[in-house]
């Protein structure tokens, strides 16, 4: 994604020196504080330092369990010399400064959080603590560099002593610094060796608040009946019969669904019961599942646009002494975080409030603006905890809609909170794709072509479409643009193919996808060549020292090539992504009918491990991710109605599913990866190798139940 | 009108009968720490103790849950296996975006209070019905055999 707008380094130094006594607000922001000032914190940093000594880190990416809030805190305390474990944290406003250079916009995901904070935050706590040591040295009128910042206080060779809090007033009067040097690696000593949360208590006791937990004096609740099918309206409604019942205070039309205010929202959802509502269902109220993926299919036999290219594929396929071809598809899907989506709106004189959990605070400004008729300068964001995010809050839709149905009851504060079926059937779902693949292989087994093509729908296009160009989607081409394998004769293609229902960013996104149809097809050409699966790609290797390492210290972790127990057997899978690389091993073993899967290898490089013991717990949840995507879960369309609707119909993991899981940690770079989505997209291609080698069913369609491979 | 005595204390509610226990803990009550996931007894995040049992306040109506002793998320550090479980989440770390934690912490005090040294067969029987999105379950089983070991002493 192209930047929209860059943080400039001078408004950044400028940020970092605003010191002086911030608030703190601890781990998150009480709305009934709030409510008494409702003007937003006007940091435009990181690092704020209140006289009691209270070092606060203004987090500008929202936690949704992948560790922002202590991994950053580290970036930032390693560099002020202080106790990370003491760090308040306080979550961002909707700022410029705040901006992710990666994406070009305020937003958490695409595992870019560390990778864009590096520098940054190092930077901002290195700055705070230039200028602390030389508000110290100012005031007892001593060089600065016989003045030692450590621990939270100034100190001097004579004996004197302060604390930041005591200093941090003097020290905002100060000009920044210019490049303030930082540490180098072997002198950190936070940064890879902390292993503790600072969220973990407040999670534990339930006291973490997120979106759904927020409270005000005099709020109301909403619960909205949306358009069964997706991008439907409503033509007409008789609130009539809502409105009347006890507790009732409004119903609201907001276009795509009506919205009955109440109360409590009990209240709200048990009336809303009472609505009759006629649809105008549009265009989608044919769409079914089948015509989705005939469609794609059809996509196929366009050109699209060229992901990459070398040599000349069609000739060599053609010369070659063996050909392999095949087909993969992969399903539509829910998010299905565990918080459904929801909202609190408040609309007054003052303009417009929201209290959200969101992945994209900036995002939520502009649909709470246009849909409040608020200004946006008068749109204030207070992001809370997100009870899981996978890129489901990325999207605004339940922000906008709190937003509309506030200003129909103005100095109201009005939650809206979807049900869980409203939050299975009103998703923006990771997209089916369809992939057709062909290999060609040299007499003595060595592949010297691939020919790939990707077809699916283009999220991009929607959510941000001056970023796709040529009609090359950059989030459809990642796990082929920067395939490890080195191929002499390559073609890679990807046509943005729609096909009628709205499509979401999901954890991992076409990593997921292509890695299926790759990873699956480069163990059908290792296979084919008579090769082991390892060294075949071991060979291919030859110019990412860091890829070939990972994969053989997965091979030596898992077993790989040793006797394996009767009925028993591995599959391997491998890939660079986020500028972090991996490889995993999955073993599966026969469990009468069904199949068990015993465990998972993970070997994963990151360049530097900030966190190490939370980057484990990262793969582990990526792993867990996949396998909803591996196993059985999938959203299916029938008359344009998503016909899944809870957990049980459409399945998440449990505990009594959950394989061992290892993960080893390599540290083969000199700055640090991305982690959050890594874990997810290997899951697929390696359980389905592994299923191959056991069974000698090649599955080339998500989920594997669906081609009769249950799992226990 | 509607007694509850929930952590200890008894409460007053004005809420319709068949109001699901888990909207009058959280609208009513203003205890949030209890979670909304699905509504329909499919996840756990709900889950609360109804005389020591966990149960799922989403399936409980108001009118059942009149009488009995209810504990929450929000009062179970009282307990000195709630306490353990809770310390023992923070040391490893269990959770990650947290929002199913209040009611796995409430499904694991409940086992412990009842099995002390629980194999891992044993965990998976108590919690198969709390869900993680985010994945914890290895964390969760190394909480509790350390919640269970540190209730030893
Ligand atoms: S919310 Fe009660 S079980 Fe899911
Ligand atoms: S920690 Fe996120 S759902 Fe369990």
């Amino acid at each position: 994604m192209n930047a929209i707008v860059k943080a400039s380094r001078r408004d950044f130094l400028k940020g970092s020196a605003a010191l002086g006594g911030g608030l703190i607000v601890g781990f998150y922001l009480p709305p009934s504080g709030i409510a008494a000032d409702l003007k937003p914190v006007a940091a435009n940093a990181w690092v704020r330092i209140s006289p009691d000594n209270q070092v606060t880190l203004v987090c500008h990416r929202n936690e949704m369990g992948q560790d922002v809030y202590t991994s950053l805190a580290l970036l930032v305390a390693e560099e002020l010399n202080v106790d990370v474990n003491k760090v308040a944290i306080e979550q961002a406003p909707v700022d410029p400064v705040y901006i992710n250079s990666l994406l070009g916009a305020q937003i958490t995901g695409g595992s870019t959080s560390i990778r864009d904070a590096w520098v940054k935050l190092r930077e901002a706590g290195a700055t705070a603590r230039v200028l602390l040591t030389s508000a110290a040295a100012q005031r007892w009128s001593v060089p600065p560099a016989e003045c030692v910042a450590a621990n939270g206080y100034v100190s001097h060779a004579g004996g004197r002593r302060a604390s930041y809090g005591e200093l941090a007033g003097a020290a905002a009067q100060l000009p920044a610094p210019q490049n303030v040097a930082l540490k180098k690696p072997a002198e950190f000593t936070l940064i890879g060796k902390q292993r503790h949360r600072l969220d973990s208590a407040v999670k534990a006791r339930g006291q973490a608040q997120y979106g759904l937990d927020v409270s005000m004096p005099g709020m109301v609740y909403a619960s909205l009946e949306q358009c069964p099918v997706p991008g439907g309206k409503v033509a007409a409604v008789d609130g009539a019969r809502a409105k009347a019942l006890p507790g009732v205070l409004a119903v609201v039309d907001i276009g795509e669904g009506v919205a009955v205010v109440a109360d409590h929202y009990w209240t709200a959802k048990t009336a809303r019961e009472a609505l009759v509502i006629t649809w105008d269902y549009g265009p989608g109220s044919t769409l079914d599942t089948v015509q989705i993926r005939a469609t794609l299919r059809e996509g196929a036999h366009r050109d699209g646009a060229i992901v990459r290219q070398a040599g000349d594929a069609a000739a060599a396929l053609k010369s070659a002494a063996r050909t392999v071809s095949a087909e993969y598809h992969s399903q539509l899907l829910a998010h299905a975080t565990l918080e459904p989506m929801n909202c609190l709106a408040l609309v007054s004189e003052r303009g417009c409030d929201i209290w959200t959990s969101t992945q994209f605070p900036q995002g939520a400004q502009g649909v709470a603006a246009a849909r409040s008729g608020a200004p946006a300068a008068q749109t204030r964001i207070w992001p809370q905890f997100i009870g899981g995010g996978f890129g489901r809050r990325l999207d605004v839709d339940f922000i906008g809609q709190a937003a509309a149905i506030a200003a129909a009851v103005p100095g109201k504060p009005v939650k809206l909170i979807w049900t869980r079926e409203d939050d299975t059937r009103h998703d923006f779902y990771r997209p089916a794709s369809f992939h057709t693949l062909a290999g060609g292989l040299d007499a003595q087994g060595k592949l010297v072509a691939f020919d790939y093509k990707m077809v699916s729908s283009s999220i991009t296009n929607r959510m941000f479409p001056g970023v796709v160009k040529n009609d090359l989607d950059p989030f459809m081409t990642e796990g082929s643009a920067n395939l490890a394998y080195e191929v002499p004769n390559a073609m890679q293609r990807v046509v943005i193919q729609e096909y009628g229902l709205r499509s979401g960013y999901w954890r991992s996104v076409s990593h997921a996808l292509n890695a299926f149809a790759i990873e699956s097809f480069f163990d059908e050409l290792a296979h084919a060549a008579g090769r082991d699966a390892i060294a075949f790609r071991l060979e291919l290797l030859g110019k990412l020292p860091r890829q070939q390492a990972v994969l053989e210290r997965a091979a030596a972790e898992s077993g790989w090539g040793k006797p394996l127990p009767a009925g028993t057997a591995l599959g391997v899978a491998m890939m660079e992504s986020y500028e972090t690389h991996q490889a995993l091993v999955a073993r599966v073993s026969k469990s009468g009918k069904r199949l068990r899967l015993e465990r998972l290898v993970y070997v994963v490089d990151p360049g530097v491990a900030v966190h190490p013991d939370q980057i484990v717990a990262q793969i582990q949840s990526g792993a867990v991710t996949g396998l909803i995507n591996t196993l059985r879960s999938k959203i299916t369309v029938r008359d344009g109605r998503i016909e899944q609707s809870n957990f049980d119909d459409f399945p998440l993991l449990r505990i009594t599913q959950m394989p061992r899981i290892d993960v080893i940690v390599m540290q083969g770079g000199d700055k640090p990866g991305g982690i959050g989505e890594v874990g997810v997209p290997l899951t697929a291609p390696a359980v389905a190798n592994a299923v191959f080698a056991l069974t000698g069913k090649r599955v080339r369609s998500l989920p594997l139940a669906d081609a009769g491979v249950e799992f226990v | 009108m509607t007694t509850l005595t929930i952590n200890g204390k008894t409460l007053e509610v004005h809420a319709a009968p068949d109001t699901p226990l888990l909207w009058v803990l959280r609208d009513h009550l203003g205890m949030s720490g209890t979670k909304f996931g699905c509504g329909a007894g499919l996840c756990g995040a709900c889950t609360v103790h109804l005389e020591g049992t966990p149960v799922r306040s989403c399936r409980i109506p108001l009118a059942a849950a009149q009488g009995a002793r209810i504990t929450t998320i929000e009062g179970i550090a009282a307990d000195r296996v709630g306490a353990a479980v809770q310390a023992a989440w923070d040391r490893i770390d269990v959770p990650q975006c947290g929002y199913c934690q209040s009611g796995q912490v409430m499904a694991a005090t409940a086992l412990l209070a009842r099995n002390p040294k629980p194999t891992d067969a044993d965990i998976d029987a108590a919690l198969v019905g709390n869900i993680c999105r985010c994945g914890t379950y290895a964390r969760i089983r190394a909480a509790i055999h350390g919640a269970a070991k540190s209730l030893e002493a």
